[in-house]
């Protein structure tokens, strides 16, 4: 497509930034100033690449672009392999984004070893985009448990009071889960004998050893999205971390699990994912009911947050693993919404918890008489997580109710569930901490928003808002690359697709494609308990 | 075969034989000369042995030669196995030289017992016959023994010293009593006699005198390899031994016995390949669990170090359980990795001291994330890749040997391998976390001198970089295995 090794270029930059980081020198405030600056530029440098990328993207190609092929273990058909398609394109986009957000939101409140934070925040955007780009498993697998080690440190040196516990517990609930994955992954390799994404795509493995890898890669991808019952990790993660951390995990980590379902178990183990599907279902209809109870009774607002995680990733792990249009879309669309919209709720917490340097809700009440921005604010992210409509969090969660209703009305019972009690939950902690009497002097004395947060929660309020009134701007995109999973998929299952029949006698005009489905008649059911 | 003993004769053996000669030269220069700067002096000069050695190793040829009426072979897999004993103990010497001063251990012996330690060991990976195998490993382990003792004045150096002895000769019982089952029951002791022997009595299972023999050989070995159930001693006599001696133990007398241990079972054993697999299946899977579940309780950094060890040589040996040349050459790879991030490892060690006196428990290192960032940095990235974290190399030389053994059918092997290094991780990290979650302590000696920081320059370096040219390394681990399993 490109002579510019665009995609190299953003997984790397991120490490020219740490090699200059690394060559400051002179007194502590200088090195810290510095190491600020220098971390600031090269992460929004690496955004500017990433839109480029945007704007280079061909929206109707369904197959990898930017695509760049380098030798790495040439005798072992391993490689350096990195394309993007319409899938990664916007978690990629995503990981760029919340990277500049971080260092601007720990500006100030970041005091100690400031240079060291900055360097693990760029390693840690170097792994990102190597998971979202990386076209080889064990690259793949390499960026991806690597992102373990910058995120054991944030938490572990610039976390709270239980960081040591909370940082050992995220670590190594994600390592065992990840090395079965590794097995896994060597299985595919043997079969093979190759890790190259694209050949392996072409390449189904038979039905029943489909069922064993489909558990390894499952495992690891649960634990990292999190599904119920490996969740507990997530809220011991999230309120230790500091306010950046959360953001990162809650913003981009969480999603390379669901990107792995999309990249590897629903593509490669299509008999098996469809087998399982029941199983899923299962585990994300008790991750809404169960995670928003839990949270229903919390008094951290970042548990809280971090339990309305969970249970918004019950939506992507539903809307995916019901193998339609519609719920894979909405998984994507709720995965990049919640990238945006938890991340910024967290940005709020760590607002009031930079000034009264508490989280527990009972101290707040009645922001909204000394902080009105702040109020209006959190306003939009809080209805954007509960789902109202004007939202991006309406699309993604609507999608994939509909791509659940194909699938069973029970099951999408279940799920419109979910959005009450999560709504049930926001309202409430949104009440506490807004509204009410400003009873406690501290809490008065809070300032408003300064000029850098409004800077950093513009963009992210105006994307929720954009998304949701404008939803196509994403699914135009990654729909001729769901459109092409999906086709797989059903081909491999042996079952006549209609969707991809009908969406290939109209005539494949750009721009359209969303309206084109979303106009669609019901499908019969396509998922089938064999 | 029987060729007279002309000097050409002896090429394949010259490394060796300068070996000697030096170190009997250097023995008797050092008891001439005035000794209170002897150590320095013999430590340099015999660095410089190990480098001309190694220079001697490269003039030779690599390709298969047999020298003294077969007892001696030289091939690939010997060259690349002495190469990395040679490294090894070059990096063992460079980091023993300041710290032995420092300890008040300047003695000119040291540097002279890894010289014949090492020269044991070359004998070892290039034994072809039963003797010559056992004279190696002999004159290795004698010297050891002396070095795990080295701190005379010390109990639990001279406890060190006793224990490995006793059970140091225990194992060669064990591994003398085997090869004369196995004298017995083939007629011949070298390893082609015997390999020719057991191959010419038919496919399937050995008979059952050769079947105890070969049982009894592997266990003197795995001894040596400190396999589960012969690891008891490692934890004592690493934390006995000086620091440098630890060190030198943890770097190089495992690949030595390894190399033995692949071209005994692939040279002479072969045709017994089933059953020996089983051996190996449980010492592996042993050594896997007795090392990340022994290490979760220690508190003291070289016994922590020793169950790391053990913990390792259990992954290694999935390569040999494999028993394809894919898991050879992983056996060969991740022995090279394992020393490198053991030396750098073992530089940290050696350099945490304070007031003069060496640290030895893990809370020693508390703040030195803060105190010596540099070397705390470099001990996390050691950190992260022994525990098999990409993208270090640690990662890689786990990927080669579990990819071995999915490829040749073992599963059960495989997960419990992926599983027990999410446990190792675990101490692994506790180290980071000490580093630099912790309160401060006080600040180390900055007095490291010159050997260990490069030592611990040159490990993160390759640690990190493997990456980016992996494919070196692993091609020299895959010739290597082809040559050790070609049938002679």
């Amino acid at each position: 497509m490109t002579e510019l090794p665009v995609l190299s270029l953003m997984v790397f930059l991120p490490l020219v930034g740490v090699l200059f980081i690394l060559m400051i020198r002179g007194d502590e405030a200088r090195v810290a100033r510095n190491a600020k600056l220098a971390a600031v530029w090269t992460s929004l440098f690496t955004f500017s690449l990433s839109l480029y990328m945007f704007f280079a993207f061909d929206a109707d190609d369904p197959g990898f672009q930017f695509e760049q092929q380098l030798t790495w273990f040439p005798d072992l058909g391993i490689s350096y392999h990195v394309g993007v398609d319409g899938i990664s394109l916007f978690f990629v986009m995503l990981s760029a984004f919340l990277v500049p957000v971080c260092i601007l939101a720990s500006w100030d409140s970041i005091k100690t070893r400031v240079r060291q934070y900055m360097i693990v925040f760029l390693l840690l955007e170097t792994f990102m985009v190597g998971t979202f780009t990386a076209l080889d498993a064990l690259l793949f697998y390499v960026f991806y448990e690597g992102s373990l080690i910058p995120m054991f440190l944030i938490i572990g040196m610039w976390g709270g009071e239980n960081r040591v516990y909370s940082a050992y517990k995220f670590f190594l609930y994600t390592l065992a889960g990840s090395v079965l994955m590794l097995v896994g992954l060597l299985a595919l390799y043997f079969m093979h004998g190759t890790t190259d994404i694209p050949v392996l795509l072409e390449n189904p493995v038979t039905a029943d050893v489909q069922k064993w890898l489909w558990l390894a890669f499952f495992v690891s991808f649960a634990i990292k999205v999190p599904m119920w019952p490996v969740h507990t990790w997530l809220p011991d993660a999230h309120v230790q971390a500091p306010t950046a951390g959360s953001v990162i995990l809650a913003g981009v980590l969480l999603k390379m699990g669901g990107y792995g379902f999309l990249r590897f178990s629903l593509p490669l183990f299509p008999d098996a994912s469809a087998y399982f599907a029941p199983l899923v279902y299962g585990l994300s209809i008790v991750a809404f009911a169960y995670a928003s109870l839990i949270a229903f009774v919390q008094r951290d607002m970042k548990k809280l947050i971090a339990y309305s995680s969970v249970a918004h990733m019950g939506f992507v792990t539903l809307g995916i693993f019901t193998g339609t249009m519609q719920g894979i879309q909405g998984g994507i669309f709720q995965m990049l919404s919640h990238g945006l919209i938890s991340a910024a709720l967290f940005l709020c917490v760590g607002v009031v918890y930079d000034r009264l340097h508490t989280r527990e809700m009972a101290r707040y009440g009645g922001l909204v008489n000394n902080m009105p921005i702040y109020a209006a604010v959190f306003m939009i992210l809080m209805l954007g997580s509960v789902g109202l409509p004007g939202t991006s969090g309406f699309v993604g969660e609507f999608l994939a109710l509909l791509g659940a209703f194909h699938v069973s009305a029970t099951l999408a019972f279940f799920a419109a569930g979910g959005i009450i009690l999560g709504a049930i939950y926001m309202l409430r902690l949104y009440r506490k901490v807004i509204f009410g009497p400003l009873e406690n002097k501290d809490t008065a004395a809070m300032k408003d928003l300064n000029r850098r947060e409004i800077l950093i929660f513009l963009p992210i309020v105006g994307m929720v808002l954009w998304f949701g009134l404008f939803p196509n701007a994403i699914l135009d995109r990654t729909g001729p690359a769901v459109e092409r999973l999906m086709e797989s998929y059903h081909l491999a299952l042996q079952k006549p697709q209609i969707t991809a029949l009908i969406l290939d006698s109209v005539a494949p005009e750009a721009g359209d494609v969303s309206a084109r489905w979303m106009a669609m008649p019901p499908m019969p059911e396509v998922i089938s308990n064999e | 075969m029987n060729d007279s003993l002309s000097l050409s004769a002896l090429t394949p053996l010259l490394p060796e034989i300068f070996l000697a000669v030096a170190g009997l030269a250097l023995l008797v220069v050092g008891v001439v000369r005035e000794q209170r700067h002897g150590l320095c002096a013999m430590c340099r000069a015999v660095a410089f042995c190990f480098v001309l050695a190694c220079v001697f190793m490269l003039g030779l040829d690599w390709h298969r030669t047999v020298a003294l009426n077969g007892m001696f072979v030289m091939d690939q897999f010997a060259g690349v196995m002495k190469f990395m004993i040679l490294g090894g103990l070059l990096i063992s010497v460079v980091l023993g030289e300041k710290y032995l001063a420092q300890e008040g251990l300047a003695r000119f012996e040291y540097p002279l017992l890894i010289l014949f330690a090492g020269l044991g060991m070359m004998v070892m990976v290039s034994a072809n016959h039963m003797l010559v195998a056992y004279m190696g490993l002999e004159l290795q382990s004698l010297s050891l023994y002396v070095l795990a003792a080295f701190r005379r004045g010390h109990g639990k150096s001279s406890e060190a010293g006793i224990k490995y002895f006793l059970l140091g000769a225990l194992a060669s019982g064990f591994l003398l009593f085997g090869m004369s089952l196995i004298y017995g029951y083939t007629g011949a002791l070298s390893f082609d006699g015997i390999s020719h022997v057991l191959r010419a009595s038919g496919e399937g299972a050995l008979a059952l005198p050769a079947l105890v023999g070969m049982v009894f050989i592997i266990i003197g070995i795995a001894f040596k390899i400190s396999a589960v159930p012969f690891h008891m001693w490692t934890p004592d006599v690493y934390e006995g031994a000086a620091g440098s001696v630890t060190a030198l133990f943890a770097i190089v007398p495992k690949v030595a016995a390894m190399g033995l241990l692949l071209r005994i079972l692939f040279a002479v054993f072969e045709p017994a390949q089933d059953q020996w697999q089983q051996i190996m299946w449980l010492l592996s899977m042993g050594s896997m669990l007795v090392g990340a579940f022994g290490a979760l309780a220690q508190t003291n950094i070289k016994r922590l170090m020793a169950y790391s060890s053990i913990n390792h040589m259990g992954y290694a040996l999935i390569g040999v359980v494999a028993a394809s040349q894919t898991g050879v050459a992983g056996v060969i790879f991740y022995m090279m990795v394992y020393m490198l991030m053991a030396a750098g490892v073992f530089a940290v060690v050696l350099m945490m001291r304070r007031g003069g006196i060496a640290l030895r428990e893990t809370t020693d290192l508390a703040g030195l994330g803060l105190r010596n960032p540099a070397i705390a940095y470099a001990m996390a990235i050691l950190m992260f890749s022994m525990a098999g974290i990409p993208p270090m190399a640690g990662f890689f030389c786990k990927m080669f040997v579990f990819q071995a053994a999915i490829a040749e059918g073992f599963y059960v092997l495989s997960v419990v391998g992926v599983l027990t290094t999410a446990v190792a991780a675990f101490y692994y990290l506790r180290i980071i976390k000490i580093m630099f979650f912790d309160k401060p302590a006080e600040a180390l000696d900055q007095d490291f001198g010159f050997g260990r920081r490069a030592v611990l320059l040159g490990s993160v370096l390759f640690v990190v970089l493997f990456i980016l040219n992996p494919d070196v390394l692993i091609e020299i681990s895959r010739s290597a295995a082809a040559a050790v399993m070609v049938a002679p």
